[in-house]
C-alpha cells in the first residue's frame, strides 16, 4: 500500500488562506462549503504568546472511521492507497461517515447530496502533480508526498523536524504532519 | 492560555459551529425502532409462555404493532437521507464494519418475521383481518401453517427483538468521534428503554385490569433497571478521558443539565415510576398518564443522545466567520 501524507511547516506558514481558495478553484466548491481551513493556534499569556497557523484538511487516516462507518461502501480507499474518497453514486447521505470524523472534514455537498470531502487532488496525484493547495502554497511551507518511501522529500523532512499530527489519541492513524 | 481559531470562512451547514446532521428524524426512528424491538420481545414472550388467558391483548394482538410502529420509523429515516434516491445502495453491498449496514439488513430479517408473527396470532387477534385474508386463494392455509409454526417464529422473534433493540444504541456507540456515544451501555439501555416503552403502550392497549396490572408492574421492574442502566452510563463517561469528561458535564453541571433532568429523567422515569407504584397500590386516576410520560420518556432519551452526542467533540475551534456575509453573495 502507498502511503501519501501531507507535511506542512508551521513555522512558514503565514495563514494567507490560499490553499483553502486553490482548493475551491480545482475543485469547484460552491459558495459557503469549505474542504480546507486554516486553524490560528495562540498559547502563553500576553506578552508571552507563541502563535501557530495550520492548514487543516482530511488527514487521510489510514485507518479512517469514516471508511468503516459507511453502511453502502462509498467511503472508500482510492486504489490500494491511504486516500479516502467518497463514490457519489453509492452515497445516501445518510451522513454517518460526518459522524464518524473526529475532524469534523466531512461537509454534505449542497445540493447534490451526496456527502463530499478532501481527496488530496488524487486527480492530480494520478498524473504525478502536487494537490492544488499545495502547489499554490506562496511560502512554500506544503509538501506532498510517499509516507513509505524512505528517500522521498516527506520522509527526510519528517527526519529531520520535529513534527505532530492531530489527535493521534483516537487511532485513526492520521497522515497530514506539522512540522513544529 | 491556548485558543484556537479559524481564520478561514469555514462554516459547513450541519458541520459548523457543532454537528448538528441528525435531528428529530434520527430520534423518532431510534425510538419507534426500540419500542418495535420492545413489541416484539413481549408478544413473543407472551406466546411462548402461553400467556393467552392472562395477557391476551400480547398474545394475540399486540404482534401487529411492531411493523407499523417500524415503518413510521423506518420513513422518518428515509426522511434524514441527504441523497433518497439513492436509498437502494444499503442493499447492494454489506460493510460489515458499519452498525448502519447490519442495521439495513437486520431490518430484512425482520420484516418477513414480523409478518409472519402477525399471521400466527392474526385469527385470535384481528379476526376481520382474518376474515379478509381467508378470502384470496390460500390465505387460509398460509395462516394454518403460520398458526402451526407460532412458537418456532416465536423463538426467531426473540432473539431478533432484543438484538434489534441493542443495535439502536450501537448504532450511535460505535462512533467514536462522538464521546457522548461512545459508551457500551447505550445499547442496553436503548433495550431496556424499548421494552420499558412497549410495556407502556401495553398498559395503554390492554381491555383486562389483569393485563393492565401485569405490565405495570414489568414497566416498573424495567424503569429501575433503566435508571441503574442510566447513572452507570454516567459513571461510565465520568471515568473516562479529557473528551467524555467534557461530554458528561453538559448533562451534570453544563448547559444540558436542566432538559436531561428536568425534561428526561424526572417526567419519563421518575414520576411514572412513582405513578405506576400508586397504580399497583389500587391509587386510580394515573392509568394513562404514567404510560403516556413513559412513552414520553422514551422519545426524550434518543433526542437528548442524538443532540448531545453531535455536541460532543473531539475538536472544538473558535470561528470568526460570520455566514451571514454569504448572503451577500446572492
Amino acid at each position: 500500500m502507498i502511503t501519501y501524507a501531507m507535511v506542512i511547516d508551521t513555522r512558514t506558514c503565514i495563514g494567507c488562506g490560499d490553499c483553502v481558495v486553490a482548493c475551491k478553484n480545482e475543485n469547484k466548491i460552491p459558495a459557503g462549503l469549505n474542504r480546507d481551513w486554516v486553524v490560528e493556534t495562540t498559547r502563553g499569556e500576553y506578552p508571552h504568546l507563541s502563535t501557530e497557523f495550520r492548514s487543516e484538511r482530511c488527514n487521510h487516516c489510514a485507518h479512517a472511521t469514516c471508511v468503516t462507518s459507511c453502511p453502502t461502501g462509498a467511503s472508500h480507499y482510492w486504489k490500494n492507497t491511504n486516500i479516502v474518497l467518497v463514490a457519489a453514486e453509492k452515497c445516501t447521505g445518510c451522513k454517518a461517515c460526518i459522524a464518524a470524523c473526529p475532524y469534523d472534514a466531512r461537509l454534505i455537498m449542497h445540493p447534490a447530496g451526496y456527502i463530499d470531502k478532501c481527496t488530496f487532488c488524487h486527480h492530480r496525484v494520478d498524473q504525478g502533480l502536487d494537490p492544488a493547495c499545495v502547489s499554490s502554497c506562496p511560502t512554500h511551507c506544503m509538501h506532498f508526498g510517499v509516507l513509505n518511501d524512505a528517500d522521498s522529500p516527506i520522509s527526510r523532512l519528517l527526519r529531520t523536524r520535529d513534527y505532530k499530527a492531530l489527535l493521534t489519541e483516537t487511532g485513526n492513524q492520521p497522515n497530514v504532519y506539522y512540522l513544529l | 492560555m491556548v485558543e484556537e481559531v479559524l481564520v478561514t470562512a469555514r462554516f459547513n451547514p450541519k458541520v459548523d459551529p457543532s454537528l448538528s446532521i441528525w435531528s428529530w428524524e434520527i430520534a423518532v426512528y431510534l425510538f419507534l425502532g426500540g419500542l418495535t424491538a420492545g413489541i416484539m420481545c413481549f408478544a413473543a414472550w407472551a406466546l411462548l409462555a402461553e400467556k393467552d388467558k392472562e395477557l391476551p391483548f400480547a398474545h394475540d394482538r399486540f404482534a401487529l404493532w411492531a411493523p407499523i410502529v417500524l415503518s413510521v420509523g423506518m420513513t422518518t429515516l428515509f426522511l434524514d437521507l441527504e441523497h433518497k434516491l439513492h436509498v437502494f445502495r444499503f442493499y447492494t453491498s454489506f460493510q460489515p464494519t458499519s452498525p448502519m449496514s447490519w442495521g439495513a439488513w437486520i431490518l430484512v430479517l425482520v420484516y418477513p418475521l414480523m409478518a409472519l408473527q402477525v399471521l400466527s396470532t392474526l385469527r385470535r387477534g384481528y379476526p376481520l383481518f382474518a376474515g379478509w385474508l381467508e378470502r384470496i386463494p390460500s390465505g387460509a392455509e398460509l395462516l394454518d401453517v403460520c398458526e402451526r409454526l407460532g412458537r418456532p417464529i416465536a423463538w426467531w422473534v426473540l432473539p431478533l427483538g432484543i438484538g434489534l433493540g441493542i443495535y439502536t444504541g450501537v448504532l450511535l456507540s460505535a462512533l467514536s468521534a462522538r464521546p457522548f456515544w461512545n459508551s457500551g451501555v447505550l445499547g442496553p439501555l436503548f433495550l431496556v428503554s424499548g421494552l420499558s416503552t412497549a410495556a407502556a403502550l401495553a398498559i395503554i392497549g390492554a381491555r383486562q385490569a389483569g393485563e393492565k396490572h401485569f405490565f405495570a408492574r414489568a414497566d416498573l421492574t424495567l424503569i429501575a433497571v433503566e435508571l441503574i442502566l442510566i447513572a452507570l452510563f454516567l459513571i461510565n463517561l465520568g471515568t473516562g478521558a479529557e473528551q467524555q469528561l467534557a461530554a458528561v458535564h453538559m448533562v451534570m453541571g453544563g448547559a444540558y443539565t436542566m432538559p436531561f433532568w428536568m425534561w428526561f429523567v424526572l417526567p419519563g422515569l421518575l414520576i411514572p415510576l412513582v405513578l405506576e407504584t400508586f397504580a399497583l397500590r389500587g391509587i386510580r386516576g394515573f392509568a394513562l398518564i404514567a404510560p403516556l410520560l413513559v412513552l414520553y420518556g422514551g422519545f426524550m432519551l434518543r433526542y437528548l443522545t442524538v443532540e448531545l452526542g453531535q455536541l460532543s467533540s473531539w475538536t472544538d475551534y473558535g470561528i470568526q466567520f460570520d455566514p451571514q456575509l454569504l448572503l451577500r453573495l446572492e
